[in-house]
């Protein structure tokens, strides 16, 4: 099967003053895949992943997301991402409908395509009926449902989720990844963070960054070979401990 | 002795606390573990005297948040779900200001926090607001402790936090419990409820079961499988067509099986798995966790 390469990143390193929040971080995506990004708090995932999204530059390195590079075309990569995270994925006093519009706007939809695309979606989840209700009224399992759907309503090529599943219950939770898969066979990429050891085990590679740099890179299955674990669990603590 | 009877807690159309009975007892290391919208932040908050329960009775070592909201909160430690300390003090000054609020002094119970604090002392200087997760985490328990509490109330300690430090936190917690501090802490990882004397499963405002974390185990009769696949996605989605499939899920980096017949065997499912084409690497009966008890409670509830 043909793998193209939709996230590229070579020798990037950021710094921060003195401060180096990745010290020379080396992979790459491939289409279609589930990437699990891991490591302790502070360990530089947020940093990486504000680059890969265009959102801060790095101070050294080349990184080429969907066929940009992120230093100079920034917007062309913006474009073509989708992004949710646990923190912040939807406006509360909005309703779902009126948040969709909005997301689907920024993305840059049309107002036909909108219409078309967001309606499938409501009767995909199930929630047509409901479209008016603001979204504070639902439950933190049907927000991140919605807001996955949002960010990748306008058919990005990779979608970067920040513990999207922080708190959800172990049904929606699960929901949450049928989702992750259904839209991985779509061909779009998935670049996931959690701490849920779990999950990682649902992901095609998982890297684990320590200190600002990237301790492992591969399968789940192969890692846990590597460092004679019994789960990704015992894999993270063995590396970040 | 902690007890909570019928207790009843509404916000508008919403019933966050519905009729919650138990009784925790004194040094327990009791958890409430359930998702966000459970009810376990309301329930706290009645037991700690910031909400007042619709109908029931809390009793507290004695004591009735309702009419004895003082008494109480003297002899709560309460550490918030939401990061409460005051971000423009520093670590050193919210320590002082939780210790003279309650009346005590750092050194007076400085035994009580001494592991946990000075691993944050060299940063004493520091902002609260600068300080990172982990360190967050640490002050503000610190913080709930120095008053010496009977109770100690930890609403999502760990929630957002990663695998190596929330591992380090129920060692601190191991060690408060060994000094006789009652423990009572909510959590929505299901892999924290093994480090619980007793765990209360709760979701949708009730409790689903009561019991040690072994015993919710050992309740779960019926036969589950682990299924080894190449495909997860195809493989569930074929799976949930069989007419005789109870319920299929991801498991890390298996999928569990519940049949609804309860003397299928392992052949019977390779089988079907191989009438529909799907490759896998092998079928087996396993032991529950509490996750699978928990999915299991609240799917039959669904």
């Amino acid at each position: 099967m043909d793998k193209k390469k939709v996230i590229t990143v070579e020798n990037l390193v950021k710094k921060f003053g003195h401060f180096t929040a990745n010290n020379n971080l080396n992979f790459h995506v491939d289409q279609g895949e589930i990437f699990g990004f891991l490591g302790a708090n502070g360990a530089g995932k947020t940093t990486a992943m504000r680059i890969l999204c265009g959102l801060s530059s790095p101070t050294s390195g080349k990184v080429e997301v969907a066929g940009f590079d992120v230093s100079h075309q920034a917007e062309e990569v913006k474009k073509r991402i989708g992004y949710m995270s646990q923190k912040f994925s939807l406006f509360e006093d909005l309703s779902i409908w009126e948040n969709m519009r909005f997301f689907a706007t920024v993305y840059g939809l049309s107002s036909s395509e909108f219409k078309a695309r967001g309606e499938d979606l409501l009767r995909k989840l199930n929630l047509y009926k409901e479209r008016k209700r603001l979204v504070s009224t639902l439950s933190l399992g049907w927000k991140q449902k919605l807001a996955f759907s949002v960010a990748i309503l306008h058919q990005p090529s990779i979608v970067f989720l920040d513990e999207p599943t922080g708190g959800v219950d172990p049904i929606t939770r699960r929901q949450f990844w049928e989702m992750i898969y259904e839209a991985a066979e779509n061909g779009i990429t998935v670049f996931v963070t959690t701490h849920y050891m779990d999950e990682a085990e649902y992901c095609d590679r998982v890297t684990i960054m320590v200190d600002g740099r990237i301790d492992a890179l591969d399968t789940p299955a192969e890692l846990k070979k590597q460092y004679n674990a019994a789960s990704m669990n015992d894999v993270f603590l063995a590396l970040a401990r | 002795m902690i007890e909570f009877k019928n207790i009843h807690k509404s916000f508008e159309d919403v019933h966050a606390v519905d009729d919650v009975s138990l009784r925790i007892e004194e040094g327990e290391l009791f958890g409430f573990i359930g998702p966000d919208g459970a009810g376990k932040t309301t329930l706290f908050r009645m037991l700690n005297s910031l909400l007042i329960p619709d109908e029931g009775q809390i009793n507290l070592f004695g004591l009735d948040p309702v009419k004895e909201y003082k008494k109480v909160r003297q002899i709560i430690g309460y550490m918030p779900g939401k990061f409460s300390l005051y971000y423009d003090l520093s670590i050193e000054e919210n320590l002082q200001f939780f210790a003279t609020v309650f009346g005590t002094t750092i050194e007076e119970n400085y035994h009580l926090i001494e592991d946990i604090y000075k691993q944050i002392e060299p940063f004493k200087k520091r902002p609260a607001g600068k300080l990172s997760g982990g360190m967050k985490q640490k002050l503000a328990l610190s913080c709930a402790l120095i008053h010496k509490p009977r109770l100690l109330l930890l609403d999502e300690p760990t929630t957002g936090v990663d695998a190596v430090s929330r591992r380090e936190f129920w060692e601190m917690l191991q060690k408060l419990k060994e000094k006789g501090i009652t423990i009572v802490v909510s959590t929505p990882y299901m892999d924290e409820a093994g480090l619980c004397d007793r765990v209360a499963l709760m979701q949708n405002g009730k409790i689903h079961a009561v019991a040690p974390p072994s015993e919710i185990v050992s309740q779960f009769s019926d036969p589950l499988y682990t299924i080894k696949v190449k495909n997860n996605y195809k493989s569930l989605q074929a799976l949930r067509q069989w007419e005789f499939c109870e319920n299929v899920y991801p498991f890390g980096e298996t999928l569990h099986y519940l049949d609804k017949r309860n003397n299928v065997s392992a052949d019977v499912i390779e089988a079907y798995l191989s009438s529909q084409q799907l490759t896998f690497d092998k079928v087996e009966m396993i032991q529950p966790d509490i996750e699978d008890c928990f999915i299991a409670l609240t799917h039959n509830v669904g």
